[in-house]
Formats: C-alpha cells, sequence, structure tokens
C-alpha cells in the first residue's frame, strides 16, 4: 500500500512530526543523496545454501574474524603482546562495524557510534587506548585520568527543540510544575545513591563494562523489570522526566523504557558518574566519531593485517585450530585458513550461522539475543542551520519525534568563524518491540522516503534548511545494537555465549555485555585476546 | 460642513506630509552619511512623487471623499511606520536604500493626493478663487510649522521613530474626524470609522513602545552621524563621527572612540612591550582597525607584525578609510605588517614561528563563538607561540561592569599555565577596562616607553597594577571549551548595567 508522505512521517517519527512538517508542504526541491549501506545482501548469503569451499588452505597463527571494535580490540591487544602473525578479515570494505566514518571536503563524520563517556578511573583497556592516542593529559589528585580539553565536548553540548523554540539542555524546565520539579530532584538522589552503591567485595553497583558490576541480588533484581515499570513502581510519573528516561533509553539502547531492563536504565544514569554529585569529565568526541578510536586501533597493527571485503561462513573446531571458510565478496571466490586461534567478534545472530556445531544445533541461548534497526544519515549544508532559541549544540535533540535528532561534526573543530559549511549526523533508533518488523519498515523505505522523512524532521525546527542542504547519504543498520531487554543482562543466554569452544575459539562483541556500547566490545575484545594468549602460553599481566 | 474643522485638517495634512518627508530625509543621512546628498535625493524623490500622486489622482472619478479618508488611512500606516521600520532594515537587512526610496515614492505619491482630493471635494461650497487661496495657503503654514518644530521640538524631544509615529497617529485622527466632516459625502461611514480607530490605537501602541526603540537605536547607539555602514559575512560595521570623534561599532558594540582610544590602546600595547625580551616579532590576533599596530610600531626595534583579523572588510577599512587610516597612522600599509584574514584559533593551530609579543584583542565574550577564544583550549595553543622570553596581553573586558568575567580570564590563563599580571585603566567612552598581561616567567623591564605617548608613563604605568576593593579578584571557575562559563558569567553581569 501507498503512504503517503504525512502517513510514512507519522509512521516513523509520530504524529507530532508529521503534524507540523506536513503543515505548508508546498514543492521543494529533493536534497540529492543515496542511501549508502550495501552489505546487507551479501551477509544474506550466510543464510543460503551451502557455500564453495576452497581447496587450498592458508595457515594463520591466529584469525580474528570482524573488524568491528572488538576485534580489533583483540588484535589490538594481541598485537601489543608481540604476537606475530594475527589476521584481521572483515565483512565490509572498511574497518570499524557501527563505529564506521566518512568523510567529504567538509568535513569527516560519524556513520554510528559517535562518542565515549570520558573513563572515570585510571585503568581497564579503555584509558590505556585513551593515552596511546595522547588523549589523556595527566592525573588529577584523586587519581581520576583527566583529559585533553579539546576532544572533550564543548560548550554548548546539548539542547533540545519543543515546540517552535531551542532550549538549553535535556530537561523542559519551561512549564514544569513544583511536582515535576521535585521528582526530579528525588530521581537524581536516587541516581547518586545507586551511583555510589558499593556491595561488600567493594564492587560498584554498576560499573562500566557492565560485568565489573556487583552481582549482589540487591541490584540484580532489578533487571526482572522493565525500566518502565520500575519508574512506574517508584512513583516517577513526571511525563517530563519520563521523557529524559525514555530518551536516554533509546539514545543508548535503541529502544524505549517499556522494552529496556530497569537494571540497564538506571546503569545510564549511574555507571558513568561517582554519586558525589561531582560531574564528570563528560563525554568524548571526534568529527567522525568513534571512527578516531577506530584508527587508533587500527594504526597499531601491521599493514595488510585487516582484510575487507571478505565473507567468512564457516569456522569448524579441528585438530590444532580452527578451519575458516570465506568468500572474496566481489570475485565470490573461496578462502580457506587453517588458524591455531580464533576470535569470533561478530555478533551472536551471525555466530550461529556461522560456527559449524551451533549451525547443526541451535544453541539455546541464541533467542535471548535481541537486535535492534537504526538508521543513520548524514546531512551536508552548506551553512549551519538556523534556529530561534538556545543557539546550536554538539547534540540537538527533537522533542516530539522519535528520532534522535543531529550531532554537528564541525562541533569540535577549533576555530574562530562558526559560520561555514557542516555536516549534520542524524540519528533514528527503530524502536519498536517487533525488531523484525522495525527491521522490515527500515529496510522498505526507499532514498525517496529517507530524503522526506529527514527533512520533515529538520523543517520544523529550521525553516528553510532544505536551501542550505547539499547532499543527504543514508546508512540503514538492520542489526546496529544488541537490546538489554528485561532480564537479559543477568540472564543465563548471556553468559553461557561468552564461553569459548574448545580451547581455539573464543567470541567477543559488545552483544555478550548486553549493550552496544565501545566499552563492552573493547572490554570483550581484549577478553578473547587474553584468553588466546593463555592458550599459546603467553605470560601477560592482564588489562582487564 | 464646518469649514474651520476643514482647514484644521489642510493644516494638519500638511504638516504631516512634511514631517514624513523630513524624518525619512534626517534617517537616510542619518545612517548612511553625506546629508546634503541624501537629504536632495530624498526631498527631490519625494516632491516627485507628490506630481506622481497629484496627477493619479485625476482617474479617481467617484467616490472622491471615501476614497480621500482611504488615502488619509494609507498615510497614517505608511508615514506612522516609516521611521521603525527603516531603523529595522538597515540593521538586519542590506536593502536601506531599496526600503529607503520605495517609502519616499509611495509615501509622496500619496500625500500628492491628498490636496487635489480635498480641492475637489470643496469645489462645489466654495468658490475657487477663496478655494485655492486658503487650502494652499494653509498648507505652507502647516509646512513652516513642521519644519520649525521638526528640529526644534521633535527631534530632541521624542526622536525620529516616535516622530513618526505621532505624526501617523495625527494622520489616523484626521481620517476619524473627516468621517463626520464629510458623513453627507460618504456611503458607509462605519467600516472607514472602525479601520480609523483600529490604526490609531496600532500606531499609538508603537507610539509607546518607539521609546524603547529610540532609545536602543538613537541615543545609545548612534547618537552620532553615520559616516560609513557595511555588512561584512561576519558583522554588521558601523563608522560614526560627532562629538566624541570617530567611533567604530562592530554590530553595535562600540570599539573606539578617537576621543580616548589612545588611553585603551596605550594601556594595551605597551606594558607587555617594554617588559618582552625582544621586540622583533609581533603577532596582533584580533585588532583589524589597525589601532594596536600603530602602538606596536613605534618601537623601531619591530621588524615585523602580523595581523590576523578574520574580517576582510575591517581591515580594508583600516587600510583604505581615510580618516581610519589616518588615525592608525597608516600601520596598516606599513611595510613590516603582514596582514592575516583568517581564524585566530586555526592560525595558532597551525602551529609555527614563535612572536615576542603577543596582542590578544577580541571582542567581549558575548557568545559562545567568541567565548571559544577566552578558553584554557585556546591559551595552551597561545602558550606555544610566545618566545621564551615573550610576553603577551590579552584585553579582558571590565573589572568593574564585568569583575567575575575579569577574574575568570585571569584564573584561565593561570590555569593554562601562564604567569599573569591583571592590570586595568580608565577609558571613559568604555569605563574602567581590564587587561591581563602574561608570560612564562615573570618578565623584568626591558625597555623604555617610547616617546610621545599621551596616557602612559612609568609611574602611571606603575599605578595600573593597582585594583580597589570593588574590582578586587572574586572566586571564579576556570573557563575551558566544555563549559564556557566566561560567557555565562559576562551575560549576568552586563545584564546589570544596561
Amino acid at each position: 500500500m501507498e503512504l503517503t508522505r504525512r502517513e510514512l512521517v507519522a509512521a516513523f517519527l509520530g504524529s507530532a512530526v508529521a503534524a507540523s512538517a506536513c503543515r505548508k508542504s508546498g514543492p521543494r526541491e529533493r536534497v540529492p543523496g543515496a542511501v549508502v549501506d550495501q552489505a546487507v545482501e551479501l551477509g544474506h548469503r550466510l543464510r543460503g545454501g551451502p557455500l564453495p569451499r576452497a581447496d587450498v588452505v592458508e595457515p594463520v597463527e591466529v584469525l580474528v574474524v570482524g573488524a568491528g571494535v572488538a576485534g580489533l580490540s583483540a588484535a589490538w591487544r594481541l598485537a601489543s603482546a608481540g604476537v606475530r602473525g594475527v589476521r584481521v578479515l572483515e565483512l565490509e570494505a572498511e574497518p570499524g562495524g557501527t563505529s564506521r566514518s566518512g568523510r567529504n571536503a567538509i568535513s569527516a563524520y560519524p556513520w554510528g557510534a559517535h562518542y565515549l563517556p570520558a573513563p572515570l578511573e585510571d585503568r581497564g583497556p579503555v584509558v590505556r587506548l585513551l593515552r596511546e592516542m595522547g588523549a589523556v593529559t595527566d592525573v588529577d589528585d584523586t587519581g581520576r585520568p583527566r583529559f585533553e580539553e579539546s576532544l572533550l565536548i564543548h560548550e554548548p553540548e546539548e539542547r533540545f527543540f519543543y515546540r517552535g523554540h531551542w532550549y538549553e539542555g535535556l530537561y523542559l524546565h519551561a512549564g514544569a510544575s513544583v511536582e515535576d520539579l521535585e521528582e526530579l530532584r528525588r530521581f537524581e538522589a536516587r541516581m547518586n545513591g545507586f551511583a555510589s552503591a558499593r556491595d561488600a567485595k567493594g564492587r560498584r553497583a554498576f560499573a562500566v563494562p557492565s560485568g565489573l558490576s556487583s552481582d549482589d541480588a540487591e541490584w540484580t533484581a532489578l533487571d526482572a523489570l522493565s525500566m518502565a515499570a520500575w519508574m512506574e513502581r517508584e512513583g516517577f510519573r513526571s511525563a517530563r522526566l519520563k521523557w529524559v528516561v525514555d530518551y536516554a533509553c533509546r539514545d543508548d539502547f535503541g529502544t524505549t523504557a517499556e522494552h529496556v531492563s530497569a537494571w540497564a536504565g538506571i546503569w545510564y544514569f549511574t555507571a558513568r558518574q561517582d554519586g558525589n554529585g561531582e560531574r564528570s569529565e563528560g563525554y568524548l568526541s571526534w568529527p567522525e566519531g568513534n571512527g578516531r578510536l577506530v584508527r587508533q586501533l587500527v594504526s597499531a597493527l601491521p599493514n595488510g593485517a585487516v582484510e575487507g571485503n571478505v565473507l567468512v561462513h564457516t569456522v569448524e573446531p579441528v585438530e590444532g585450530g580452527c578451519r575458516v571458510d570465506a568468500l572474496e565478496a566481489g570475485s565470490g571466490k573461496p578462502r580457506a585458513f587453517l588458524a591455531r586461534q580464533v576470535v569470533l567478534a561478530c555478533p551472536r545472530f551471525i555466530a550461529a550461522h556461522v560456527v559449524a556445531p551451533w549451525r547443526r544445533e541451535r544453541p539455546a541461548w541464541l533467542s535471548g539475543f535481541t537486535y535492534g534497526p537504526w538508521v543513520v544519515a548524514n546531512l551536508t549544508l552548506s551553512s549551519p542551520p538556523r534556529s530561534r532559541g538556545f543557539p546550536l549544540a554538539w547534540d540537538n535533540v527533537f522533542y516530539e519525534s522519535r528520532s534522535l535528532g543531529y550531532v554537528v561534526a564541525t562541533h569540535q573543530t577549533l576555530r574562530q568563524d562558526e559560520q561555514g559549511p557542516t555536516v549534520l549526523t542524524w540519528y533514528l533508533p527503530m524502536d519498536g518491540a517487533d525488531v523484525k518488523a522495525e527491521r522490515e519498515k527500515a529496510l522498505s523505505a526507499s532514498y525517496a522516503d529517507w530524503e522526506a522523512l529527514v527533512m520533515a524532521d529538520m523543517r520544523p525546527a529550521h525553516p528553510g534548511i532544505s536551501g542550505q542542504a547539499q547532499r543527504l547519504e543514508v546508512q540503514r543498520w538492520g542489526h546496529a545494537m544488541v537490546r538489554p531487554t528485561p532480564g537479559f543482562m543477568w540472564g543465563q543466554a548471556k553468559q553461557a555465549a561468552g564461553e569459548s569452544l574448545g580451547s581455539s575459539l573464543h567470541f567477543a562483541h559488545s552483544d555478550l555485555g548486553g549493550m552496544g556500547l565501545f566499552e563492552e566490545a573493547n572490554w570483550f575484545g581484549v577478553r578473547a585476546a587474553e584468553r588466546v594468549l593463555a592458550e599459546l602460553g603467553r605470560r601477560e599481566v592482564s588489562w582487564l | 460642513m464646518n469649514k474651520t474643522l476643514l482647514y484644521i485638517t489642510v493644516i494638519v495634512i500638511a504638516t504631516c506630509g512634511l514631517i514624513y518627508e523630513l524624518v525619512v530625509g534626517a534617517l537616510a543621512s542619518y545612517l548612511l552619511g553625506d546629508s546634503v546628498t541624501q537629504f536632495s535625493t530624498v526631498i527631490g524623490g519625494y516632491l516627485f512623487a507628490m506630481g506622481i500622486g497629484s496627477y493619479l489622482s485625476r482617474y479617481i472619478e467617484r467616490g472622491v471623499a471615501q476614497r480621500f479618508v482611504e488615502v488619509e488611512l494609507a498615510v497614517a500606516l505608511l508615514g506612522g511606520i516609516c521611521a521603525p521600520v527603516l531603523f529595522l532594515t538597515f540593521t538586519l537587512t542590506d536593502l536601506f536604500q531599496v526600503a529607503l526610496y520605495g517609502s519616499v515614492i509611495a509615501i509622496g505619491a500619496l500625500v500628492g493626493m491628498e490636496i487635489p482630493l480635498l480641492l475637489r471635494i470643496l469645489k462645489d461650497q466654495v468658490k475657487f478663487k477663496d478655494l485655492i487661496s486658503q487650502v494652499l495657503s494653509l498648507d505652507y503654514v502647516g509646512a513652516l510649522a513642521a519644519s520649525v518644530a521638526f528640529p526644534l521640538l521633535l527631534v530632541p524631544k521624542l526622536g525620529l521613530v516616535r516622530t513618526s509615529l505621532l505624526f501617523g497617529v495625527l494622520n489616523a485622527a484626521v481620517a476619524l474626524w473627516s468621517t463626520w466632516l464629510l458623513a453627507p459625502l460618504l456611503g458607509n461611514p462605519l467600516r472607514l470609522r472602525v479601520k480609523a480607530v483600529g490604526l490609531t490605537v496600532l500606531l499609538l501602541a508603537g507610539f509607546v513602545m518607539g521609546d524603547r526603540l529610540t532609545t536602543f537605536y538613537e541615543d545609545q547607539l548612534y547618537a552620532d552621524d553615520v559616516v560609513h555602514a557595511s555588512s561584512s559575512p561576519y558583522q554588521r560595521i558601523i563608522l560614526t563621527r560627532g562629538k566624541r570623534g570617530f567611533s567604530l561599532f562592530l554590530n553595535g558594540n562600540l570599539q573606539f572612540a578617537s576621543l580616548d582610544e589612545y588611553r585603551y590602546h596605550e594601556s594595551l600595547v605597551h606594558p607587555a612591550m617594554v617588559r618582552a625580551g625582544k621586540v622583533e616579532n609581533v603577532l596582533i590576533l584580533g585588532g583589524g582597525d589597525g589601532l594596536a599596530a600603530r602602538e606596536v610600531l613605534r618601537y623601531p626595534e619591530v621588524r615585523s607584525v602580523t595581523l590576523v583579523d578574520l574580517d576582510p572588510m575591517i581591515t580594508g577599512l583600516a587600510t583604505n578609510y581615510g580618516e581610519l587610516a589616518k588615525l592608525n597612522r597608516h600601520a596598516m600599509t606599513d611595510p613590516r605588517m603582514r596582514v592575516v584574514n583568517g581564524d585566530a584559533m586555526q592560525f595558532l593551530t597551525e602551529g609555527g614561528a614563535q612572536y615576542d609579543v603577543v596582542v590578544v584583542d577580541f571582542p567581549d565574550p558575548n557568545n559562545f563563538a567568541l567565548g571559544k577564544l577566552y578558553t584554557t583550549g585556546f591559551y595552551k595553543l597561545l602558550k606555544k607561540r610566545i618566545a621564551p622570553d615573550g610576553v603577551a596581553v590579552v584585553q579582558s573586558t571590565s573589572p568593574l561592569f564585568a569583575r567575575r568575567s575579569f577574574w575568570c580570564v585571569e584564573k584561565t590563563l593561570r590555569a593554562a599555565g601562564f604567569w599573569t599580571e591583571p592590570y586595568h585603566a580608565l577609558v571613559p567612552s568604555f569605563g574602567e577596562w581590564g587587561y591581563v598581561l602574561i608570560a612564562h616567567e615573570p618578565p623584568a623591564r626591558h625597555r623604555p616607553l617610547p616617546e610621545g605617548l599621551l596616557f602612559l608613563d612609568d609611574a602611571t604605568m606603575a599605578s595600573l597594577t593597582q585594583f580597589p576593593p570593588d574590582m578586587g579578584p572574586l572566586p571564579v571557575e576556570v573557563n575551558r571549551l566544555n563549559n564556557q562559563v566566561l560567557v555565562h558569567y559576562y551575560e549576568a553581569e552586563w545584564q546589570r548595567w544596561n
């Protein structure tokens, strides 16, 4: 059935956007551009029948499958330990996974993950990586790392658009009642309490990465209910507060508070602060988003270690290691490897297709993993968008839209003159409960549809933006990130899926942490690499 | 028909007609400068338009009285709002001249219709020779009243904006009472009355609010004649001349007044120059008017001065605009000068040579884009470009009007690793003004002050570092890229004085 423009906007972004964007929908110039994702079809070949296998087998010391943050982190850890003969295979042409980035004449820009909360403590692999790239300047009196000022998000950091006007921050103060503000204070106090909570062993109740959190039932019991249910139970009913919580869930986990575990929802507000009410250093970001971190990881590897356009379709544990079968994406030529050790750094839904024993017998944990789709669009403008109210910030949120709004790629550039062209990165988590339906919806929309959607989302806040728009590129992520659904964070499935298979096949991915975040991917990558090092008989001090 | 009232009508419309002409003419010479040209073209254009109006009146065949009232209403509206609209057009757009001559033609044409229509209305009631003599003589009386009241009473007491609105109200009142005067000739006066009342209320409201507009545009900003106005992609540039001499405004903010700018610029430049180890290579960030450069170039040891200013229109004015070039003693064309029209932050980021003296003379931090230039992030970049025995100075807003802001700049400089020496000077056009001298290590005195300074001598210079209690240090945060506290301090503090 053909949707009208207004129905299309309502279906993707909600009726409020449809109402305000379609009010004056005269004819306008379409913004030129394209949908740029390609690997969807290639990946789907995994689901077809048996694929050809190569006769010549290449021997490899350690093979990492997947050059997303988890796989690159594993390779980075191995390279640092001096392991030679590490190879990384990637389905896409470029490494980075959902932290990939692009670049045009105006700026680099992210295609997915675009910031990293500044770590609170001076330990763990993330701080090590930041130190390697010169982002850590020193340590303060309390032992906390301090970061290069130019990398922390410059003020103004965030603003939101609500009914004709931009406001600072993310809480709608205008028109808030005494009760609303009281609830906000009570919520903040609760979160500070959770942030400073420690168990008998001195572990934080909510830690980064999530696996380092306390497993005391006092807190893990929160995993059983949804964030929305917890809010209701605790008497948090202010619409403004619920908006903030819902926004947080959609921003970090890609779905609404109804479908996020309360443990994960609380984690968002607590794990990255110390509970003393003292603000952490905030977020680190780069024009290309976490693409900068990807570049750093790749730079630690020998030239040519990462090979793109290779579809690994089978990993079979054999005597002395694993046999890995793959296809070259362009030519379809089969390739085969015999690796002493393998790190399979791909999400579970792919691992279940690739690992031969799992293909024969579907693992029980698989159904516990849910992946939500996202759509990311980069819009190049000839000049910054004009707006009423609080000035352009790094993060710009549309209060009444189901999109998350946009970030400004040039925000962190050190310039006095802010009038030049820029690139906006727009994010839409397809947040419905039925991920399969959401995925089909995302993939069914054409470029013309996406162009209409992005511009409909922008227009109410920025009248005249069509005249500034030069190009729009759209990336659809069918399985953008794992969802921390209720029961998942402390359930059996996550734990079981992370166990190595035999002595030569190890797993890494952010989904093993239950959240699609850099810290999780990096931690599991390093963990898998350290298991490899142990199997290779290397004695190394753990980075974890 | 009451003839006395009719004749009063004639006087009022004549006065109004001339007032609009004077308002537009004054506004044009006021904002564009060159008053002889502006007045000539405005008056010429207006009279010509009146001719067009008179000519066009012949095409009004029926309902002359009705049309007359309508013309009055239109004149009241256009004439009444002409001054505020033209001011806004001048401030917000580049279409001032289009709006100016548009108003001249429209108002002129409408005013030109008034007398011919009135004559036609009265032709059946008064003998032609009496009619023509009375109407025209009263027309000239009205003109005299207007031309005397305008400079002596209206502009000094009300200002241009409220004058134009007030006469709009009078014009609307004429329209209103005409509906009674001419009632026998009008089909349905009620509609016209409603319109006239509505318009009167509207213009009266404007008149009351016009007070604010007037203060904003006239008294505060351009009390003097505008001698140059232009818009660059970055800012609106206005040069004025008047009792304080010659002044430069950027986006409505005073940058200097020639009467006392020497106090500002001598205080900005010389404390740094006399304490630097060498003064061969000097960098000026901002300061596109060339006045800081003038002070720097007083030292014969200076071999090169690099001036980085974003706006080529400002440096162009400083180079080519006669009076400004005279004021900066042709600093911009000095062979030692190198002018870079670029982004100061990018300039520092790119790295390169170190300078013996750096003069940082940016506009005050009244928005986030400017606030960036006062952060530790910026000062760390700056630090790398100052020679080991070099000295720099940062203009740091007023320690009296914006005390927290001033000490925030000082603390931020210390946080960036500088030795600092805050000081201040009185610049009457600005008030008490603050600066912070910075260096890697406390610098010694290296050279005497140059000859010919008007404000600074050694004793005065020594006294500038004394801060009375009401300007003394306050506890403040460090201004960083990721907090921009200074913009918030600044906004809160200046609000109290405006």
